[in-house]
């Protein structure tokens, strides 16, 4: 029991939401090609962006998306950040790299980690390829990928990044 | 394209939140945790609880705590026939705004009856402390309903 003296000055209000998630058709598509290890995105037939993971439909044109585009695990840092907070029941320890990062031939970015680097030199433009898990770890998840970690590429100039064609850099 | 499996799974989202109370709601709070309810007064007069920290109508700092009763009578209220999980009471029981003797405003909190038909407007209600108080809203427990006339 508390000291009756001290007064209250903070309080716990957590919030936890609760939900069942179930994956759409191109989600669900996105989530059945990863657990194979291939990463599959969708190409608008009207403004051919790539999308990955797709969402069914092209944001900006509002049509489906449905020709499937496989796209390579190597990429460019469009942003990034240092997380130097721990988040709770976040097993991953402070400071480490989350970055926007958009693949070969894809024009939209997801999040994902970034190590096997300095933290210090990550970089907008830096190339990076995925680490995957051992296949035998594969599931409908994201995770299959370890994270990305920097290959010895030229960085792509800020102009360029997701609009790479899938070929990556050289292409 | 083939027909891909479908695909659902439960997941939970968690903002582990907490706030500052600064010193009105930190006061509220700490005369819960020691079983008692405490108001403040406005620049009309009247004794609003929960405490405000800024009159309503001059937008002044409050500072004038009153004690108030954990009786009071029930001004509006709602019946909850099917508690959920998230709800502080398992049985059915009723979301109220109860004005407190000595308090000018009701206050929303639950009050567990036998059954809908024995709340009315009106009603006398007294406040059920928890077994262990600590500084939150849910030191009380509930109201139940009390003796008396309206
Ligand atoms: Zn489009």
């Amino acid at each position: 029991m508390a000291d009756t003296a001290d007064t209250i000055t903070g309080i716990e209000c957590p919030v936890y939401l609760q939900y069942h998630f179930t994956a759409g058709r191109a989600p669900a598509r996105f989530l059945t090609r990863i657990k194979e290890g291939v990463l599959s995105g969708q190409r608008c037939p009207r403004c051919s962006n790539v999308y990955i993971p797709p969402r069914g439909s092209c944001p900006a044109c509002g049509v489906p998306t449905e020709e499937e585009v496989e796209l390579p695990d190597k990429g460019t840092v469009q942003s990034f950040t240092v997380v130097a907070i721990p988040i709770p029941n976040n097993p991953i320890k402070p400071p480490f790299v989350v970055a926007n990062l958009v693949l070969d031939g894809a024009n939209i970015s997801f999040i994902h980690l970034l190590s096997e680097c300095e933290n210090s030199e990550v970089r907008i433009g830096q190339r990076v390829q995925a680490v995957w898990k051992p296949r035998e770890e594969w599931g409908y998840a994201m995770d299959n990928i370890r994270y990305f970690r920097p290959i010895d590429e030229p960085d792509v100039p800020v102009a360029q990044i997701g609009k790479l064609p899938v070929t990556g850099r050289e292409g | 394209m083939s027909a891909a499996d479908i695909l659902s799974q439960d997941f939970e989202l968690g903002f582990t939140y907490t706030r500052s109370t600064g010193p009105i709601v930190g006061r509220f709070l700490t005369g819960l945790r020691d079983r008692q309810i405490f108001g403040i007064r406005a620049s009309d007069g009247r004794v609003i609880v929960p405490p405000m920290e800024y009159d309503p109508d001059t937008a002044e700092a409050l500072s004038e705590f009153v004690q108030v009763a954990e009786q009071g009578a029930i001004v509006s209220w709602c019946w909850v026939a099917q508690p959920r999980a998230a709800h502080p009471l398992d049985e059915p029981f009723a979301w109220a705004m109860i004005r407190l003797d000595g308090a000018d405003v009701p206050m929303i909190h639950c009050v567990a009856a036998p059954a809908e038909a024995s709340l009315a407007t009106g009603a006398r209600v007294q406040a059920v402390w928890a077994p262990e108080t600590r500084g939150f809203i849910s030191d009380i427990s509930h109201f139940e309903l009390a003796g008396g006339g309206n």
